[in-house]
C-alpha cells in the first residue's frame, strides 16, 4: 500500500511541478489531469486495503472522474474563447483578473 | 465468466503484481515527467495518453475493473482528444521554438521537493490499519447496486454538473452575434 501512496505523492508533484511551469493554457489543464489521477490512485488504494468491504472510495473515484470530464471541457472551451479574443494562451499574457 | 474473472485475479495475484506494479509506476513517472517538460505540447499530450493508460494499469493491479473501463473511455477516449482537439485549434504544431516553460523552474522544483518530503515524511510516520479482508469478488455488481441505492443522489447531482458543464461550454465557445 505505501507503494501505491508513494506513486500518487510522486506523480501528484509533476502535476503541481506542470500546473507552476507551463505557460501554455493547455500545458496547465494536462497537468491538472494528472493531479486527479493521482488522487484517484489514493482513492482506490485505500479503498482496496482499507475498507474493502464498503467499494466508497471507488464510487468516490468515479465522481472525482466526472468532475474533471466536466472541468476539462469548460477549460478548454474557455482556453478556444481566449485564443479567440487574445490571438494566444500564454498564461502570462493574460492578465486581465489580476487584481 | 465467473471462473474467467477468478483466473484473471489469480494470475495477477501479488507474485506477479509486484513487478507489473514497478514497470507501470515507471511508465508512469517517466511519461509524467515528459507531459510536464517537453518543449512540443502536442509531443506531450501523447505522453499524458501514455500516462493516463498506465494509470488504468494500476487500476487493474488494485482490483478496480470498472474504473480501468472508465478511465480508459473517459481520459484517453474522450478527454485526451479535447486536449489534442484544443491543440490544434490554438498552437501552431510547429511551436518548438516558443517556449514552453516560465522563470518559475526552480521555485516549481523547490515546492515539488517540500510537497515530497512532507507526503513522504508523514507517509513514514503514519500506521495504517490494512483489512485483513479483501475486496467482493463481483466487484462491478456492488458498484452498481451502490450507486443505485446508497449514492443515488450524488449520482444524480453528478449528473446535473454534467449537463451545466456541457451548457457552459457551448455557452463559452459561441460565436458573438451568429
Amino acid at each position: 500500500m505505501y507503494q501505491y501512496l508513494a506513486l500518487a505523492a510522486i506523480l501528484f508533484a509533476i502535476g503541481v511541478f506542470g500546473v507552476l511551469t507551463r505557460r501554455n493554457a493547455i500545458g496547465i489543464l494536462m497537468s491538472l489531469e494528472l493531479m486527479f489521477n493521482a488522487a484517484n490512485i489514493n482513492l482506490v488504494a485505500f479503498n482496496k486495503f482499507i475498507t474493502p468491504d464498503g467499494l466508497t472510495g471507488q464510487i468516490f473515484a468515479i465522481f472525482v472522474v466526472v468532475v474533471a470530464a466536466a472541468e476539462a471541457v469548460v477549460g478548454l472551451a474557455i482556453v478556444l474563447l481566449l485564443y479567440r479574443n487574445w490571438k494566444g494562451i500564454d498564461v502570462d499574457h493574460i492578465n486581465i483578473m489580476k487584481w | 465468466m465467473d471462473a474467467l474473472g477468478t483466473m484473471f485475479s489469480d494470475l495477477i495475484s501479488d507474485l506477479t503484481a509486484q513487478p507489473v506494479f514497478y514497470l507501470l509506476s515507471f511508465v508512469i513517472i517517466l511519461s509524467g515527467l515528459m507531459v510536464v517538460t517537453l518543449k512540443n505540447i502536442f509531443h506531450a499530450a501523447i505522453f499524458l495518453i501514455l500516462t493516463l493508460f498506465s494509470v488504468a494499469g494500476i487500476y487493474i493491479l488494485l482490483h478496480a475493473e470498472f474504473l480501468a473501463a472508465v478511465q480508459v473511455l473517459i481520459y484517453v477516449g474522450a478527454v485526451s482528444i479535447l486536449m489534442i482537439f484544443a491543440i490544434m485549434l490554438t498552437s501552431e504544431l510547429g511551436s518548438q521554438r516558443i517556449r514552453q516553460s516560465n522563470e518559475q523552474v526552480l521555485v516549481g522544483i523547490f515546492v515539488c521537493a517540500g510537497f515530497l518530503i512532507a507526503v513522504f515524511g508523514s507517509l513514514q510516520n503514519s500506521v495504517w490499519r490494512v483489512s485483513p479482508d479483501a475486496l467482493p469478488g463481483n466487484n462491478i455488481l456492488t458498484l452498481g447496486k451502490l450507486l443505485m441505492t446508497d449514492f443515488v443522489l450524488p449520482f444524480e447531482v453528478v449528473s446535473i454538473v454534467l449537463l451545466a458543464a456541457l451548457i457552459g461550454a457551448v455557452v463559452l465557445a459561441r460565436q458573438e452575434g451568429s
